[in-house]
């Protein structure tokens, strides 16, 4: 996978030298996507799903890692996008990548209504703030039943396609899932590193420090929350390309607390954190199957295990230094 | 010791650095500072005095507006905007935080670059770091040590360069010697004295009074939120006034 190789250049550009520790988190993400194109089949179903977790996972991590700030609703953006795409490929007939521009813009344009207001508060102020958008966006997609088909879900939406062409197959998703990771994991690494990133690190450090500084805390946090929903939007566009139905349940809590869970395990802050987290919770239960109905009980232990020996996630431990 | 309310000024006839009106600032429906005026000279360095919970730290945030507040407050004549502080700092005036603030996960050369955020002219950038590596030396060895991980005094002499970094047209400290051993203490305000020296205007909040007043051209003394006296450091013989204040 010489696209999720690539990524690796923009965060090891500033380090003397590219070791073993920076390559091995993106080393393993492409054995772990290498393997599943190679199979086909249950592996590449998991892994296409993790994938698109990624996308989302990604977008979290520049609001909640770099920015240091609390959502619960990032799910909201997800189903904006993803139901977007939905309707107007499957009941109006668009082709996907302009319905998925749609669904962005209206990501943002909610994001932004609901940004202004509320990234002026702090802590878990802003913390409930998102939790209730989270549910209140559930609450359409199962209420409004003339567009979203309530609990019945949409079903038809075509493959992910441009141009006439249309990826069908199991290995041309997951190709085409994997370049968009490591796009945003590439543009990720790119922000950690600008004026915008170091900004993003003042205001995670400290909001009032970084205002006396002038830099605009309020500005910076917007455009992570933007940017974050931006990237939960896509992921849930993908989502329905890539299973074509979609139904309220999707984009529901579970969506958050697995989210969450992925981006505390790779590595809040970190730039691989979110595709190691996404692809480890993913494939975790996988191979506890065989422990049959003590499988929950040994994901569950792995989780401890993993936030005790590695308590700011997996990827934190290859990094050279602190995570800023 | 006399209590001096009208202290003439080394540059009376030009508009202050600094000056503030009737500056006042609540917590919700607490007015922690009573209107004030307050005023610092060009190339003066101002002590503001007083026990805990005077008010000295909420005076600070009153003129960056970090708390709500009212009154004016006018950097050389131009009033500064309300309840901003991204564009009072970016005007100039520089605060560097009790506690000191300093990006505790960032090495000691990112916390500098970001005290220099709005700054976009390279020269001057490198010329604004090679004087702070002049005045702490000690920050040049450590450049690429992450912040947090230093002593106490080396956080706060980050805590300084990077608010130098910023270009101040007025710096204010808000005790820089808490929770230091006195002799790094007095290391700091040494070098607080220095750029003062340099003409800098400075307003140093600090509860060690003795130390503040051996720099100081003036001094405030502030008292459950109100300025209490107007000092002059040379005219002062004995602490005994000054503690009254301390203990009403």
């Amino acid at each position: 996978m010489t696209s999720s190789l690539s990524i690796t250049s923009p965060e090891t550009a500033h380090r003397p030298r590219l070791s073993w520790r920076t390559v091995l988190p993106y080393g393993f993400a492409a054995a772990v996507v290498g393997y599943a194109i190679a199979v086909g089949g249950y592996p590449a179903t998991v892994v296409g799903f993790a994938l698109i977790y990624a996308v989302f996972v990604i977008g979290l991590n520049l609001f909640m890692g770099f920015a240091n700030q609390v959502s619960f609703g990032q799910n909201a953006f997800a189903a904006i996008g993803g139901y977007t795409s939905a309707v107007l490929t499957a009941t109006y007939e668009w082709t996907p990548l302009p319905a998925m521009g749609v669904g962005m813009a209206a990501a943002l344009v909610i994001a932004g209504l609901i940004g202004w207001p509320t990234l002026r508060l702090k802590g878990h102020y802003l913390a409930m703030g998102t939790l209730a958008i989270g549910l209140i966006v559930q609450e359409i997609t199962v209420e409004w039943t003339s567009v979203t088909q309530g609990y019945m879900g949409l079903s038809g939406i075509p493959p992910m396609g441009a141009f006439g062409f249309e990826i069908t197959s199991d290995r041309g998703q997951l190709i085409m899932l994997a370049s968009v990771v490591a796009a945003a994991t590439f543009l990720s690494a790119r922000l950690k590193r600008s004026r915008m990133g170091r900004a993003l690190s003042a205001v995670a450090g400290s909001e009032e420090a970084a205002r006396a500084l002038g830099i605009a805390v309020a500005r910076y946090k917007l455009l992570a929350f933007l940017l974050s929903a931006a990237l939960a939007s896509l992921a849930g566009s993908l989502f329905v390309h890539v299973v074509g139905f979609v139904s309220p349940e999707v984009f529901g809590l579970h969506m958050v607390i697995l989210t969450f869970t992925m981006l505390y395990v790779g590595g809040i802050g970190t730039i691989a954190g979110p595709v190691v987290g996404a692809l480890i919770i993913s494939l975790l239960p996988e191979t506890f199957r065989g422990f049959k109905e003590y499988q929950d009980l040994a994901y569950g232990a792995a989780l401890i295990l993993m936030l005790i020996y590695a308590p700011k996630g997996l990827s934190a431990l290859f990094s050279h230094r602190r995570r800023p | 010791m006399s209590v001096v309310h009208a202290l003439p000024d080394a540059t009376s006839g030009t508009a202050p650095v600094l000056e503030a009106r009737a500056l006042a600032a609540r917590y919700g429906h607490v007015e922690a500072l009573h209107p004030i005026d307050l005023h610092v000279a060009e190339g003066e360095l101002v002590a503001v005095l007083g026990p805990n919970g005077a008010g000295k730290s909420t005076l600070l945030r009153a003129i960056l507006g970090l708390v709500s507040n009212s009154g004016t407050v006018s950097l050389r004549g131009t009033p500064l905007p309300r309840q901003n502080p991204v564009a009072v700092a970016s005007r100039g005036v520089v605060l560097v935080p009790e506690g000191r603030g300093i990006f505790g996960p960032m090495s000691v050369a990112e916390n500098l670059e970001l005290g220099a955020y709005r700054l976009r002219d390279r020269a001057e950038f490198a010329r604004r770091r090679e004087r702070v590596m002049t005045l702490f030396p000690r920050l040049k060895e450590r450049l690429t040590q992450v912040a947090g991980s230093m002593s106490g005094g080396e956080q706060q002499m980050l805590a300084i360069g990077r608010a130098l970094m910023a270009g101040p047209q007025v710096l204010l400290l808000d005790e820089p010697s808490l929770g230091l051993a006195p002799r790094v203490t007095e290391e700091i305000l040494a070098t607080l004295g220095t750029l003062n020296g340099e003409g800098l205007s400075i307003i140093l909040v600090e509860q060690k009074a003795p130390l503040a007043l051996e720099l100081a051209n003036r001094a405030y003394l502030l008292s459950v939120g109100r300025i209490v006296a107007t000092l002059d450091p040379r005219e002062i013989t004995s602490y005994d006034e000054l503690a009254q204040h301390y203990f009403a």
